[in-house]
């Protein structure tokens, strides 16, 4: 089979757009990635959507009645914050057997603000509060401190963690935030969920992301091939039985799965990676995944965090764009967001935040429940 | 406490015996002998179908991990500590721990302590509960 590229992208800044409807910020996404590709939406033979918040409201038929209604196939993805990687690999796969060469994947979001409430039992007491506590905030705390239980990861330097994406998201101007958020602002934030403060959370915005992707074949023959992109992996997972998963959401075993799975595929080794952007929905989580990801050894994540090897300059880069901690975090455009971001710096028009002589990058999204996805990129 | 006279169970693995006490329910499986919370038939560690034998689970423990919740869901009291207990004799739970935040420490011995709510739900019904306390 023959490889996939991305051939096009696009993206929103991400901010707040109460006076905009969802599909409209999807279709401007979705032509950005069509004209960045050189392509129209007659071209597109299939259209792949990941949407959380309306994932019964056919979203990405939505779209099409603001892009062109040509007729082709719509297929809507919501697995929770890994809604858009998902619709990404689907377009992938469609290409990679040879049903379509052509495709479009559209990540698109509006999110409330402030801590995000689940809906309660329909018929009986929600369990808030007096059986723990299952907000993200406090599932995201839950993996962070089982770290310091076994490796004594400090609130300090989980905190790191938010002052290093802040600082990127400032050379990023389609991040939410462009603010320098020093240690001590971050950590004397308000304490959400022990060691999260409200600077350690993600920040709820409206965004939407899309890619167009081809064949290699069609990638030629429209003579796309010196700006595009080769996946050399797309691997998804769902959370294994373990032993504390029914008490506590697994994050970290979906994630090693994916990544593994990621690597062979690609026949790469986690030191080949130039840059990452993965899924930093809390500080503590983008800490951890340093070594569900294999970047560093297992128990060095808070080493690599304070020697600076994951800020922009240093051995691997992670989450230059600012992460969902300040670029923003519209769940159902976040994986097609971070393929944007890689994408850029593999073709080396990232700007002020670029990768030097990035070639192969990482983009990694966790969505609770669990899902995982992992691509793997390389400059063709 | 007594027998939960029209009292409900917040969690369906949250079982009152015959003789008024209150016990945790879970099920072992006879295949790969994982401790699963709740009741279910077929396996989810090892996915064998009809070995699910179903046992008490010990009312006592050690607290594998925990977070301080201070922003929760309107109408949530904080702060309050979310603990997740690894069970004696197996099967890990979440619930409360009734302690001082200044007191937690992974590992401590903990154990169950079971309380009728106050709170109720939009029908006005009423339940019954758990939490940890100190051991
Ligand atoms: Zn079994």
């Amino acid at each position: 089979m023959s490889d996939v590229y991305v051939v096009g992208v696009g993206m929103i800044k991400f901010g707040r757009f109460p006076d905009r409807t969802l599909e409209n910020l999807g279709a401007e996404a979705a032509l950005m990635a069509l004209d960045d590709a050189g392509q129209t939406i007659h071209d597109m033979q299939a259209l792949y959507c990941g949407n959380v918040y309306e994932a019964r409201g056919m979203v990405g038929q939505r779209i099409m009645r603001e892009i062109g209604q040509t007729g082709i196939p719509v297929v809507n993805c919501s697995n929770a914050c890994a809604s858009g990687a998902t619709a990404f690999r689907e377009a992938w796969m469609s290409v990679k057997a040879g049903v379509n060469d052509t495709v479009l994947a559209v990540g698109v979001e509006k999110m409330g603000r402030g801590l995000l409430v689940r809906a309660g039992p329909e018929d009986g007491l929600s369990p808030e509060g007096i059986l723990g506590s299952t907000t993200n905030p406090s599932l995201f705390a839950h993996m962070g401190m089982e770290h310091s239980r076994k490796y004594g990861t400090t609130a300090e330097q989980f905190a790191k963690v938010s002052v290093k994406n802040h600082h990127h998201s400032t050379l990023n101007p389609k991040a939410m935030y462009q603010i320098e958020t020093p240690l001590d602002v971050v950590m004397n934030a308000e304490m959400i969920s022990y060691p999260n403060t409200k600077l350690m959370c993600s920040v709820n915005v409206d965004g939407s992301a899309a890619a167009v992707l081809c064949s290699e074949k069609k990638a030629k023959q429209l003579g796309l091939m010196n700006r595009a992109i080769r996946i050399r992996a797309s691997a998804l997972a769902s959370d294994p039985w373990s032993y504390h998963n029914l008490a506590m959401s697994d994050f970290n075993e979906v994630t090693r799965l994916a990544a593994r799975s990621a690597y062979e595929q690609a026949g790469v080794e986690p030191d080949d990676i130039d840059l990452v952007e993965l899924h930093d929905c809390f500080a503590t989580a983008e800490l951890v995944h340093y070594e569900n990801l294999g970047l560093c050894k297992e128990g060095e994540a808070g080493r690599m965090i304070d020697a600076g090897e994951t800020q922009l300059g240093g051995r691997v880069p992670v989450n230059v764009s600012g992460g969902l901690l300040s670029k923003g975090h519209p769940l159902g455009a976040t994986g097609i967001a971070n393929v944007y971001e890689v994408v850029a710096h593999l073709r080396g028009e990232a700007g002020a935040r670029q990768v030097q002589n990035a070639k192969l990058g990482m983009t990694h999204v966790v969505g609770r429940g669990s899902a995982c996805a992992v691509h793997i990129l390389e400059k063709a | 406490m007594s027998v939960s006279d029209g009292l409900l169970p917040i969690v369906p693995y949250l079982v009152s015996g015959q003789d008024g006490d209150f016990y945790l329910q879970g099920v072992r499986c006879d295949s790969c002998q994982q401790i699963t919370v709740g009741v279910c038939n077929v396996c989810p560690a090892c996915g064998e179908r009809g070995a699910m034998r179903e046992i008490r689970l010990k009312n006592t423990g050690k607290l594998y991990n925990y977070t301080i919740v201070y922003r929760s869901n309107p109408g949530v009291r904080t702060p309050f500590v979310s603990a997740i207990v690894d069970l004696d004799g197996g099967g890990t739970v979440k619930g409360n721990l009734a302690s001082e935040p200044e007191n937690v420490r992974f590992d401590m011995p903990v154990k169950l302590a079971f309380e009728k709510l106050k709170e109720i739900d939009a029908k006005g019904r009423h339940y019954y509960g758990y939490y940890f306390t100190q051991n």
